[in-house]
């Protein structure tokens, strides 16, 4: 490989870690919230309101029902109006986010849910208004899967990266297309999958590292 | 409804008992869908008492514990917590009134990413006690449950005992007026159950704390509560001093939960009662108070001449009170003898049944 592909794919990884960090601490900000509104509102929640529980739930399914390449390009509007550009890896990041929130949310939901009832039961029985309940007994008894499934929100946003080159956001997934699959550089191909490969592989390693520890229902 | 009812009756007549009634629950209905939960409802719990609240489940008892810190709403009646209505209070207004109530659960409900201590800690924490204060006064409650060695752990290294210790400690934080007890010793094996059992009592006496109960196991009654409601579909079927429900049973449900601690007539013998007199009569008798306190047996001996023999059966002390069942074998022949041995009995204040006769000497 050349040292200006070289150059190349250390610029690429750059972005790539970028989308997926930046895209991925938004989803996280905005998506436990989600994931909590949705636990707090269903029936018998904290905060039952099957109202906003369906309209939530509603406006969640129809951001996932999009796929990615299509929400990259519907957005450009949203994207402009945020960032003041519509093309590059900053760009790429609000549509990024935009789809990782309301996947990240359900990982959330289902991670909250499965919190004992009993010990919300307990927790109000010690006088603990929501808050309370929330800050001392849902996130901190789901934390495990908060954490596990925001590791499965980053794997997925690695991959959705690669989407981001058709807004010239570059990226891995962009350097594989252009210059080893347009150009035929084998290596560069070989060398993005490595790289991905590894990357993928290192939040996992990350993730289930951090579940562990974080882990004491034994 | 039955004499032990009617003395509880009279007593909360009594104005100043009323002041001293930490829980007073007037008619409380609750019903889930076509069922009622809760039919009519009144109990009183007075300062410092152990009431147990036994039924099978299904009986209406969680509902029911559960109104009395209002984490279940009856439909109608009222629930008077220390002279206060609380049944109708919002969520927000019912929160600083919960801390004056302890919980303990059947399945601990301890937070497993906390420590044992913030879990002991958490109900002042709630409170807004500063965290210094907190740790100590967790550290003095776990020394009361006799868990300090494992403040630092975490509860899944715990035995069921130890959590329900720190679940006791937890309920304890906010020094508590009334400790609801919600099946908390049904999942712990025997050992454990008494070592519970004891600790609840020695906190009850201890710190004159007042606690509330409810089981399906009699065991449990019998070892620590003062008194006793028995609960079936809703309604209070009897109520009454532990030891005079138990020497004296007025409804079958309350016979039924007490089948497996009072003592029965051994299978194989009771298979062989037939209705007509034989070689042996076999009668029951149950004592109670002076009955029980009293040389009967050798009275019975000396009074009515004659061969008796004890079959199976014993006294057993509850509330400090001599309750039992005894299971004699009288000599069948002569009628008379019989009806003097029951005579002599019944004048002693036992009951007697006649359970029937045996046709070979047993």
């Amino acid at each position: 490989m050349s040292p200006i592909l070289f150059e190349l794919l250390l610029r690429s990884i750059w972005e790539t870690v970028l989308m997926t960090a930046a895209s991925g601490l938004i989803s996280l900000v905005f998506g436990l919230p989600l994931g909590l509104a949705l636990i707090a509102t269903e029936r018998g929640g904290i905060a039952e309101n099957l109202w906003v529980n369906r309209v939530l739930g509603a406006v969640i399914n129809g951001f996932r029902s999009v796929p990615f390449i299509i929400l990259l390009v519907a957005l450009i509007p949203v994207t402009r109006l945020i960032v003041g550009t519509s093309i590059g890896t900053w760009a790429a990041i609000v549509p990024l986010s935009i789809t990782a929130t309301p996947y990240y949310a359900r990982i959330a939901e289902v991670s909250l849910r499965e919190v004992d009832h009993g010990l919300i039961e307990a927790a109000r029985a010690m006088g603990g208004n929501r808050w309370t309940i929330i800050r001392e007994v849902l996130v901190p008894e789901a934390l495990p899967g908060i954490v596990a499934g925001f590791t499965v929100t980053l794997v997925t946003l690695v991959g959705a990266s690669a989407m981001a080159g058709a807004i010239g956001a570059g990226g891995l997934g962009d350097l594989a297309i252009r210059y080893g699959y347009q150009r035929f550089e084998t290596s560069v191909m070989v060398a993005v999958v490595v790289v991905l490969i590894v990357l993928v592989c290192g939040i996992q390693w990350v993730g289930d590292r951090l579940v562990a520890r974080l882990d004491r229902r034994g | 409804m039955n004499q032990h009812v009617t003395a509880t009756i009279d007593n909360t007549d009594d104005a100043d008992a009323r002041a001293q009634d930490v829980v007073r629950l007037v008619e409380l209905k609750r019903r889930f869908g076509p069922t009622a939960a809760l039919d009519g409802i009144s109990l009183t719990v007075r300062k410092g008492e152990i009431l147990g609240i036994i039924g099978r489940s299904g009986a209406g008892k969680s509902t029911l514990i559960r109104c009395l810190n209002g984490l279940e709403r009856p439909d109608t009646g009222d629930v008077f917590i220390e002279g206060r209505e609380i049944s109708r209070l919002s969520e927000r207004e019912l929160q600083p009134l919960r801390r004056r109530i302890g919980m303990i659960f059947q399945h601990f409900n301890l937070l497993s990413a906390k420590t044992v201590e913030d879990n002991v800690a958490l109900p002042l924490k709630i409170e807004g006690l500063p965290k210094a204060e907190r740790l100590r006064r967790a550290a003095e409650l776990l020394e009361l449950v006799g868990l300090s060695e494992k403040a630092k752990a975490y509860p899944v290294s715990l035995s069921g005992g130890q959590k329900q210790r720190v679940g006791i400690a937890r309920a304890l934080a906010g020094r508590p007026a009334l400790l609801l007890s919600d099946e908390a010793t049904s999942a712990l094996d025997p050992e454990t159950t008494r070592s519970i059992l004891a600790l609840l009592k020695d906190i009850n006496r201890q710190l004159g704390l007042t606690i509330l109960l409810i089981t399906h196991e009699m065991e449990v009654i019998r070892s620590i509560a003062d008194r006793v409601a028995v609960i079936d579909a809703g309604r209070i079927v009897e109520e009454g001093p532990v030891w005079s429900v138990f020497a004296d049973p007025q409804s079958n449900i309350t016979k039924r939960l007490l089948g497996t601690i009072r003592p029965q007539l051994p299978d194989e013998l009771a298979a062989r009662l037939r209705p007509l007199a034989g070689a042996q009569t076999m009668l029951r008798v149950d004592v109670a108070g002076e009955a029980a306190r009293g040389p009967l047996l050798s009275d019975l001996a000396k009074t009515v001449p004659g061969a008796f023999r004890l079959v199976h059966g014993g006294i057993d002390h509850i509330q400090r009170e001599p309750v039992g069942t005894l299971f004699l074998s009288i000599p069948g022949g002569d009628a008379g003898h019989l009806a003097e041995v029951i005579a002599f009995l019944e004048s002693r204040q036992a009951r007697v049944e006649v359970l029937g006769h045996v046709a070979d000497p047993v």
